[in-house]
């Protein structure tokens, strides 16, 4: 089971204090704190991108190299790359780069966006949101896995005899996982390709995720990849947490009421009350997420949404301790017990080169045997 | 001879209002000329005002509160809507529309339904035909001719002395039950989940 943090890097005025953080500093935050990820013992760091103030990571793979030097363990992940307006040829380049600098700590997560005037900023139609998610997605899948690629589409210039540089590191393309907050069409294609399925779970009633991963896990096994305990299921989560629960309401409240997301709506207590937001103590988060299992099957990746609606550095710092040394641990053990052994862990670099030289070597071994015979 | 459900909505904004009275009035007249013909008629109001805090909240957060997701539910799966709203500012109420906005598009198509509306004088009765009627019409709702108006003074003496208030009532109802009778939305199965057909997940633009 892994644990981290995703962050969509927003620049939001303290609403306590009125102060807005620059660009530069606010830059300058997510890398130090992807650096303190590491430190507090999570396993994965997840980057947004958006094309549109106020929010700063249009570059992701430039903030993930970054990271990428400055730690040794963390896997760098997406949240989410955009597939629909994003050339899968630049897509390809940038992540097998990013892999071989991390060494192979890199997976991406796709989404499709939804600010409407970024499709026509990059020359697509929002319109055309789902069609470009699923044939974009079909080229680069081959463009990680086929060293050469004559490839025509509908949205895209034809390519023949076209190599994608860097190739993958070790001819392992980079696990992919696809977000969803609402298509079907979108978790079909996940399973049709078994790749994982990741629901932002942090808008929207667990019974809409219910459904939507249920549809995920039995289209998994329908493709043959496993059976539906089986898929590659993350989750995201939302958390604000201080030794006492009270304290914590308190601190938040202010953050809460005027995010931009979902301020001025739903109270604090009504919105946690629906969705995974927690506020409080270590052990209502350790309680709250121990349980996400009970409605949507035993998974592998939680991240959580830590530094947003304008909290400064110094308190998402402290945040990340109190996650990582309080109640990520906690949660790794109980989520543990009574895991079935058939649930896999989230596909890594290692375990898909392992997996990749047992079927090589099964492959060389079927060559012996008819050669011998 | 068939189970149908009426689902009757109402944005008065008082309680009790008389859009909500006119509302009860419409749902009653149709009901019993569906129970005439021998149908099991269930009616379900929907009041607006009840549910204003959770339409505002799923305007700003994109999802529906359980209470609001299930009065959605109780429209969508009706044979038959009558929709009701005070006229305000020379068109239905903020929260009438608001209401329609958070619904999904496309889950009111073919759907039979009964346009009604109340104001202090029957200077705003045509708000029905330049206002709801349009609203309906972009939703492709199977929306019955005859819309009713009431003004204040319907309430009391016949103002209209020629077509009164009950008549147009009956006359409305008697069209809407025509076209829930008539109507084949109710038969036919709705999946959301369903994935659009010659879908094909690795194909050139999602398709095969």
């Amino acid at each position: 089971m892994q644990f981290g943090i995703f962050t969509v890097g927003d620049v939001t005025p303290d609403p306590t204090t009125g102060r807005e953080p620059t660009e530069h500093e606010r830059i300058k935050a997510i890398l130090t704190i992807a650096q303190k990820a590491e430190e507090v013992g999570l396993d994965v760091f997840a980057l947004g991108e958006h094309h549109n103030p106020p929010f700063i990571p249009s570059s992701p793979t430039t903030m993930l190299g970054y990271i990428a030097a400055k730690t040794e363990k963390l896997i760098l992940s997406t949240s989410t790359t955009l597939i629909t307006t994003n050339d899968p040829v630049k897509i390809a380049e940038d992540f097998a780069t990013l892999q071989h600098i991390s060494d192979g700590r890199t997976d991406i997560m796709l989404g499709r966006g939804n600010t409407g005037p970024v499709y026509p900023w990059f020359g697509q139609d929002i319109r055309q949101g789902i069609p470009l998610a699923i044939e974009h997605y079909a080229l680069l899948n081959r463009l990680f896995r086929e060293d050469v690629v004559d490839w025509s589409g509908k949205f895209r210039t034809p390519l023949q005899g076209f190599t994608a540089t860097p190739r993958p590191l070790d001819d392992v393309p980079p696990f992919v996982w696809h977000g969803s907050i609402r298509s079907p069409e979108i978790a079909e294609q996940a399973a049709f390709y078994g790749d994982g399925f990741f629901a932002n779970n942090i808008f929207w009633p667990k019974e809409h995720y219910m459904r939507l991963i249920g549809y995920y896990r039995q289209r998994f096994e329908h493709y043959g990849h496993g059976t539906a305990a089986q898929a590659i299921v993350g989750l995201g989560g939302q958390a604000f947490i201080r030794k006492n629960s009270q304290d914590a309401k308190d601190e938040f409240r202010p953050y809460f009421d005027q995010a931009p997301v979902y301020g001025n709506g739903p109270s604090m207590e009504e919105f946690t009350e629906q969705t995974p937001l927690t506020v409080g103590s270590p052990q209502e988060v350790i309680d709250r997420y121990a349980s996400m299992r009970d409605y949507y099957g035993d998974y592998q990746r939680q991240l959580f949404l830590m530094d947003h609606a304008g909290l400064p550095l110094k308190t998402v710092l402290e945040q990340l301790d109190i996650l990582g040394e309080e109640v990520v641990p906690v949660l790794r053990k109980e989520l543990a017990v009574n895991r079935p052994a058939e649930v896999p862990d989230a596909p890594t670099h290692a375990s898909l080169l392992a997996a990749k030289k047992t079927r090589d070597a099964a492959a060389a071994e079927q060559q012996l045997v008819s050669q011998e015979a | 001879m068939a189970e149908r459900t009426i689902a009757v909505i109402s944005a008065g904004l008082s309680k009790p209002s008389s859009t909500r009275l006119l509302a009860d009035r419409l749902g009653d007249a149709a009901a019993r000329r569906l129970i005439e013909r021998g149908d099991t008629v269930k009616v379900e109001v929907i009041e607006l005002r009840d549910l204003a805090h959770d339409i505002t909240n799923n305007l700003l957060t994109g999802f529906p509160s359980s209470q609001l997701e299930s009065a959605i539910e109780k429209v969508l799966t009706a044979d038959g809507v009558i929709a009701v709203t005070p006229i305000f500012t020379a068109s239905y109420n903020g929260l009438f529309k608001s209401f329609f906005d958070i619904i999904e598009p496309g889950s009111l198509i073919d759907m039979p339904v009964l346009l009604a509306a109340t104001g202090g004088t029957a200077r705003h009765s045509l708000a029905i035909d330049y206002a709801l009627r349009p609203l309906f019409a972009y939703l492709h709702a199977d929306v019955a001719s005859t819309g009713v108006f009431a003004s204040t003074d319907d309430w009391g003496s016949d103002e209209d002395g020629v077509k009164p208030l009950p008549e147009r009532i009956d006359r409305a109802a008697e069209e809407l039950v025509g076209l829930v009778t008539r109507s084949t939305r109710s038969k036919v199965l709705h999946d959301p989940w369903a994935l659009p057909a010659g879908f094909r997940p690795n194909g050139p633009a999602g398709l095969e």
